[in-house]
Parts: C-alpha cells; structure tokens; sequence
C-alpha cells in the first residue's frame, strides 16, 4: 500500500510541479486537464508504434508543449481570457484525444495493450528491508517526478530563470524595465508546464495501466491546479499535497478489495474529498502573485 | 560635441488620441550636463522621459544618442545604450529581496545560478559610498517609501549608466540624503555622465542643474542654462502666469481653560513589518484648530504611526482617542466614520483603487452613505456630481470622470486623494507626505487647504520629508527617531535644532511644551 502511495502521487505531482511555473509567471491554466488527456494519448501512441517506451515519454511531453503551446498562445499573445481559454484547452484535450484514440484503434471490446513499464529496482538501496520496496522498486516516471521536486525547487528559487518568472508575475512592469521579456518568459512557463502535465497524463497510460482510456485522468488535472494553489506555489508542499492525494488513492484501493460495505463510487471519490478538504484547512490565506491572469500591455498602467 | 540625447518633434498620444500627452517636444541633454526638467503635473515629463527608455512608443518624431540615430523599442534597447530610469513610480517587485531586485534582469556570473551573495556585498559597498543607507536583504513589502527610493535609485547605480533618468527621485528623501545624493550627482557629471533631473523643487534646480526643460501641456515652453533664468521666470513659463506665494497662517492660541483635545495617544507601542518594534511608547496629543508636524529621517516609525492612528495597523499597547472615543483596536471603518481623514504615503497601495475611475475614487470611503447609495444601489447622477465638482475645484487633470485612475499622473492622482479626504470637514487629518509629487501650485494650495481645515477646527498630524513644509505649517513639531518622540518644541524652532533632533539628540526636555 505504500509503494501504492508514492506512485499513486505521481498523476498528481507532475502536472502540479510544472504548473508552478506557469502560476508563478502570473498564469492561470485551466487547461492541465485537457493537456494531460492529450500527453496521455501521445505516450500510448508513441509506445504503440515504436514499441520503445523512452519514446512515448518524450512524445507525451512534447505534445503536451503543443497542447500548452495554444494556451500560451491564447492567454499571452492574443491577451484572451484566462479561465475562458484554460476551459476551452480542457474541452478541446478530452474530444481531440479520444477522437484520435478511437480514428487509429476503432472501438474495440477490449482496449489495446501496450508493453508495460519496466519497474527499476536500484541496487543496494532495494535491498533494504521494508523501505527498499516501498522507494526503491518503481518505474522511471516516478524517479523522475521525485526528482524533479528539489530541482523545481532549485530552478525557481536560486536561477536568473526563476527569478523572472517570479517577477513576471509578481510586477511584469517592473521586469519588463529591466530588460526581461515578459512574454518570452511567460511563454517557457506555460510550456514547461505543459511538459510537466503531458509526462503526467503519460504516466497513467503507459507507466500505470498500458492502454489508454478516455476518462482516466479523472480530474487530475484540477486537482494539480489546487495543490499549486494551496501549496503556496512551492514544490515541497506540493510535493506533501501530492502524498496526500496518494494515500487516499491507495486506501481506496485496499478498502475496495477488502469489500468494504460501501458503493465502489463513493470509495473512489475519497481521494479528492480527503485532499480538498485536507488542503483548505492547512492552507492560510494564499497571496497570489499580483500578476496573476492579467496580461501585459507596456504602455498600459 | 553631439548631444548625448537629442529627442525631435515627439508627440505621444494616449486613449486612441483622447489624450495628447506630448505634442512636438523637443529635448536635448548635453554630455556631463545635469538637465531639469519642470512642468505641472500631467505637463508630459514622465511620458516623454519614458519614451527615451522605451517604455512608450511615441507616435512621431526622432531620438538621436551620443549624434547617432536610434530606435528604443523596449526598456532592453535603452539599457544597451547606456540608459538607467529611476521610476516615479517604483519599479520593484514587493515580494522580492532589495538585492534580488537589483539583479534583476542582468547577468550573473554563476549562470545560470544567481549570484546574491556578490551583489549584497557590492551593494553595501554602493549605499556607504553614496551614503544612500539600505538593507540588502530586506523584502521591498516591508520598507516605507523612502527606504523604496533609495532601493530603486541603487539598483541603477549598480548597473552603471552613461545617461540617468531621474524621475522625482528626491520627492521622499530628507535634506541630509538629497544633499548626499546631489553630490553623488555631480561625481557622476565629473566622470562625463548626463543626468535628467525631473522635479518640482525649483531650489534643486538651481543648485545642481546646467540646464532647464519646462513643459506645459505636452508642449515645450522654454529651454534654457540655468544660469540665464530665474525663479520667477521658470515658473511662469510652467504656469503661463505669474504667481505669488503668499501662504497666510492665523496664529494659534491655545485656549488655556476648555481643552479640546482631538487626538490623544498613550502609551502607543506598535510593531513594523518586519516584527520590530516601530513605536515605542508614544504619549501625546493634538487640539482642534493645531496643527503637530512630525519631522524625522524617513523609516523611523512616521509610517506606522499613521497606520496605526487610521486603524491600519494593530497596536501591541497603548491607547487612541478621537474627540474623547477610544478606538482601540477598531477597524478603519471606526476611525472614518469619528472622522479621520486619511492621506497616505503610498497612494497606489492604500490611497486608491488604480483600476476603477476617478468619481469612484472620490466616494469610496462613503460609498454607503445616504448622498451616494439607496438600498445599496449607487445613485450615478450624484457620483458624477460630485466628481465634477472636485475635478473643478482642485483641478485635477483628466479625461473625464470616467478615467481610471491608473491612466492620470501623479500629481494628479494624490489631488484625488487630498479632494476625497478634505472635502468633507474632518474632525482629524493623518497627513503623511501630503503634497509628494505634486507641483509648486498644488502644493501651495494644499497647504492652504490644510491650514483651512485648521482653521475650522481640525487637529492635523503632518508627516513630511521637506522640512520647510514643516516648519511652515506645524504649530508644534515632533521629531521621531527610532520609534520615539524626541520631544515637542513649538513650531518657531530653528532648523539646526531640529536637525540635530532628527540625528536623535534630544536637547529639549520630552513634554515640555506639550498641550
Ligand atoms: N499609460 C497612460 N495611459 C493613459 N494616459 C496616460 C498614460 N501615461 C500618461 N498619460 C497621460 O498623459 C499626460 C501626461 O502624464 P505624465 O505622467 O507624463 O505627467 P507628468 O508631467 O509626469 O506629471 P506628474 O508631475 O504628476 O508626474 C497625463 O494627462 C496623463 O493622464
Ligand atoms: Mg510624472
């Protein structure tokens, strides 16, 4: 159950880790459900035709920078709406996947199956009793999601990048006069995100379950949004938020097989009701960045 | 010698021309010159400043650096052409560190790394030289304004220019650092720099300027050599008309039976933003019809003092009384409705909401009164009634009374401010830094307007940074330093005295001459 907890985690961590980037540049995108469906169809197809798994990942990711390409697009060159074109980006990620999905493999009984994920064991560190199989013995998603937490962490606190989108978000006036360009930084943001959210939805299609299946995302993305929320936009709490969704995941899980006296529906909607509610208590009064949704003009003051 | 800025024919048209904020200006900054340029607020200064820096596209006209023919696009072009702007409005993100702002944007020696350590070290090398004192690793959320220049006009320093846009950046420095950074002014026109030097000093002018640009109405009204004009005749070209100062104030006298105290504060202890205490202790009060000038080097407690006095900011101990009611921990709504006005020293932050328009502006503090609203219903016609009437009255200049603050300059937006809180007989006034940013006929004539609110009995706290305003105003003056009043002495104090009070000698006894 506890090697279940961690990667349980990772749907969630990864979307949520590169969404505080994008939040942090001072955008909002409602649209990490729609680029995790789309991340995930890109794995599965990348796995499907190559039949090399490394591949689906890179493909998940950049399809996600496509899918997050157009928010960007939308939100810092055309100066839209953002909540109006994060929904559209969600809308347009769940129809566009499993369209394609269903044009390529046609409705089939059974879904296809793809090669499963070799699970990793490091060496030596394995090994150890008990805690070896809880951290040690996973797939290359999760090493990578865990990893990403201090280096996320790194890149935004104590690099000039992080530094810019922090105050492209904070005061796009104030960066802008130093000689950083808003929109550049803006844009990498909502990419990275994007990336971030893709290898996330890939995670479930390739690194959890071998197939792909139109609702698997399940709201996963919101829940990203959330924890980046409430998380206060820094990497190990979201990192906690995470764990968090993860052992809900996997209680729900084991209570299921126990046959616990409940309707299976109500079980799987305690992850995100332990999350929500967990989050909005220890969460104090978020301060956004002050930029937050609002786009830039120079000239505008 | 080509001019090392040289702007022809300029015009800058805002809100798809409703506005024409400059039209044909033409500018030239000599090399190692220091250049003033004056002009009323909403003249153009600011917008024409910012086009040379690439924050505005102007819709006509050439700019010419060092002889040569540019184009500034983006604040990044004028960086390369060695051009640094202190803003009037700061540029610095609040929830940054002073050094994190500084480094800002250039690049660091550990890329991609940031490199704050170095930058610290060499921005306490930086503020000793220029004796410009600030805390490198401080968030800019918690300093006071004054503290906030000095960050700002740093953070230029460290990136080394060739030509320096200065725009008001001693509107909140105390005598003692404009004097030190006016030195500073002329080390850098030694080493062959230029500076442009905007301000509505007119003694700054003459003190350290060579030449002058004075603007009206988005239009150039003379330039010149300092040493060719006077006074008198700067600003009559920055007002079209000659203008007398003659501020008149009614001597004071203290009716010794009845005492009227308005305002009194015992024991008062505050913390600031970063956690330390602020005010310490502070006994004292002000009557009707009186006037307490707080004089002191800015960061010494003046800030929270009027937070706290506006219910702003909690108090640790101590007790406030207006008109004999204690508000003691009551929100700012208590305190507006005894009858507190409220100018603030940082008008974007506490004065006004920057995205709404000026009539709302000028009502948000009685939105739910009877004049304004039914059944929480605003009545428009009155709104726009009484926006018309204070847009005449203190001549703010706007397109309108639907123009968001955000699009009026400076000066004008502080008059909103002064209309708003004198307008409607305040029983008590907290005014700090009232007339910043404003221009010699505006400031002469919120002085009056103070003094009038005296006159019909309102007890003032005035905090300032020019120390003339002070002395001219104040019926008695209190200097802070560290969270304390180093006594009260009666306004007809000399100047030294009170310099050397504000460099924390206390050579009265505290109370003394308290009422
Ligand atoms: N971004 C903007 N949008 C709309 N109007 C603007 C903008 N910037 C300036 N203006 C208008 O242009 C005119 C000139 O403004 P500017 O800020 O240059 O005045 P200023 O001379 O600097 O005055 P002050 O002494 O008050 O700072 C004003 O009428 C102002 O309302
Ligand atoms: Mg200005």
């Amino acid at each position: 159950m506890f090697a279940g907890t961690i990667r349980m985690s990772v749907p969630i961590l990864l979307p949520a880790l590169g969404d505080i980037y994008t939040q942090r540049s001072g955008i909002l995108n409602l649209g990490v459900e729609g680029v995790m469906l789309m991340g995930a169809l890109a794995g599965f197809l990348g796995v499907a035709f190559t039949d090399n798994l490394f591949i689906g990942m890179v493909f998940s990711a950049f399809i996600g920078m496509i899918s997050a390409g157009v928010m960007a697009f939308l939100s810092v060159t055309v100066k839209a709406n953002q909540v109006i074109a994060g929904t559209a980006i969600t809308i347009l990620g769940a129809g566009l996947s499993s369209f394609l999905f269903r044009a390529i493999f046609g409705v089939q009984k059974l879904p296809p199956l793809v090669r499963e994920f070799p699970v990793c064991k490091i060496p030596v560190l394995s090994d150890i009793p008990y805690i070896g199989t809880i951290f040690f013995e996973h797939n290359l998603f999760v090493y990578l999601a865990y990893i990403l937490v201090p280096l996320t962490w790194l890149i935004l606190e104590r690099t000039t990048f992080g530094l810019n989108a922090r105050a492209v978000g904070e005061h796009p006036h104030a960066a802008d006069a130093k000689g950083i360009n808003v929109s550049l930084t803006r844009y990498l943001c909502v990419l990275i995100g994007g990336a971030y959210a893709g290898l996330g939805g890939a995670f479930l299609s390739i690194g959890f379950m071998n197939t792909f299946l139109a609702q698997m995302v399940g709201g996963r993305g919101f829940i990203a949004i959330a924890v980046v929320v409430f998380s206060r936009w820094e990497p190990f709490r979201a990192l906690a938020a995470a764990l968090l969704f993860g052992v809900a995941n996997a209680l729900q899980v084991r209570l299921q097989a126990m046959g616990v006296p409940f309707p299976p529906q109500a079980l799987q909607a305690l992850p995100y009701i332990m999350t929500i509610v967990v989050l909005l208590s220890v969460s104090r009064r978020a301060s956004f960045p002050s930029a937050y949704t609002i786009p830039f003009s120079r000239e505008e003051r | 010698m080509a001019y090392a800025v040289e702007m022809s024919n300029i015009c800058k048209s805002f809100n798809k021309g409703k506005v024409q904020a400059l039209d044909g200006v033409n500018f030239t900054l000599g090399r190692a010159k220091i250049h003033g340029i004056l002009g009323e607020n909403g003249a153009g200064k600011t917008t024409l400043m910012n086009v040379l820096f690439g924050l505005y596209r102007a819709d006509s006209g050439t700019i010419c650096v060092n002889g040569k023919p540019v184009e500034i696009h983006r604040p990044k072009d004028a960086r390369a052409l060695g051009i640094g702007m202190v803003h009037q409005h700061f540029m610095l993100v609040r929830t940054m560190t002073v050094a994190e702002n500084v480094v800002l944007g250039l690049p660091s020696s550990k890329a991609p790394f940031l490199d704050i350590k170095s930058a610290t070290s060499k921005l306490l090398e930086l503020s000793n030289v220029f004796g410009l004192k600030i805390d490198p690793g401080a968030k800019v959320w918690q300093l006071s304004v004054g503290e906030q220049q000095r960050a700002e006009i740093v953070s230029v320093l460290y990136r080394g220019v060739d030509i320096l846009i200065l725009d008001e950046p001693t509107a909140v420095l105390t005598p003692a650092e404009t004097r030190d950074f006016f030195k500073m002014l002329g080390k850098m026109k030694a080493e062959g720099k230029s500076v442009v030097l905007i301000t509505h000093k007119l003694e700054e002018i003459f003190d350290i300027a060579d030449e002058a640009t004075v603007l009206r109405n988005g239009k150039l009204a003379c330039s010149t050599e300092v040493s060719n004009t006077s006074k008198q005749e700067l600003t009559r070209m920055m007002v079209g008309k000659d203008v007398l100062f003659n501020l008149k104030k009614s001597s004071y006298e203290k009716n010794a039976l009845d005492s009227n105290e308005r305002l009194k504060v015992k024991n008062l202890s505050a913390l600031n933003n970063k956690g330390l205490s602020a005010l310490d202790n502070l006994n004292f009060s002000i009557e009707a019809g009186e006037i307490l000038g707080v004089a002191g080097v800015d960061g010494n407690g003046q800030s929270e003092l009027c937070e706290v006095l506006t219910g702003l900011r909690r108090i640790e101990s101590g007790d406030i009384s207006v008109n004999g009611t204690s508000c003691t921990g009551r929100e700012p709504k208590a305190f507006i409705d005894l009858g507190v006005a409220h100018i603030p020293e940082d008008r974007h932050m506490t004065g006004m909401a920057m995205n709404m328009d000026v009539s709302r502006n000028l009502i948000i503090k009685d939105f739910d009164r009877k004049e304004y609203s039914f059944l929480g219903i605003l009545k428009s016609g009155a709104i726009e009634r009484n926006a018309d009437r204070a847009i005449a009255e203190y001549e703010i200049k706007t397109s309108g009374a639907e123009a968001r603050v955000r699009e009026l300059s400076g000066g004008n937006q502080q008059k909103i401010i002064l209309a708003r809180e004198l307008g409607k007989n305040p029983k008590v006034i907290i005014a700090n830094q009232p007339t910043r940013g404003l221009d010699i006929g505006a400031t002469e004539y919120v002085r009056q307007k103070l003094l009038e609110a005296r006159d019909n009995g309102a007890a003032i706290l005035l905090v300032s940074a020019d120390l003339e305003e002070i002395m001219q105003l104040s019926d008695r003056i209190a200097v802070m330093y560290r969270g304390r009043m180093t006594g009260i002495v009666p306004g007809a104090s000399t100047m030294e005295e009170i310099g050397l009070m504000m460099a924390g000698y206390d050579n009265t006894k505290p109370e003394a001459c308290n009422a």
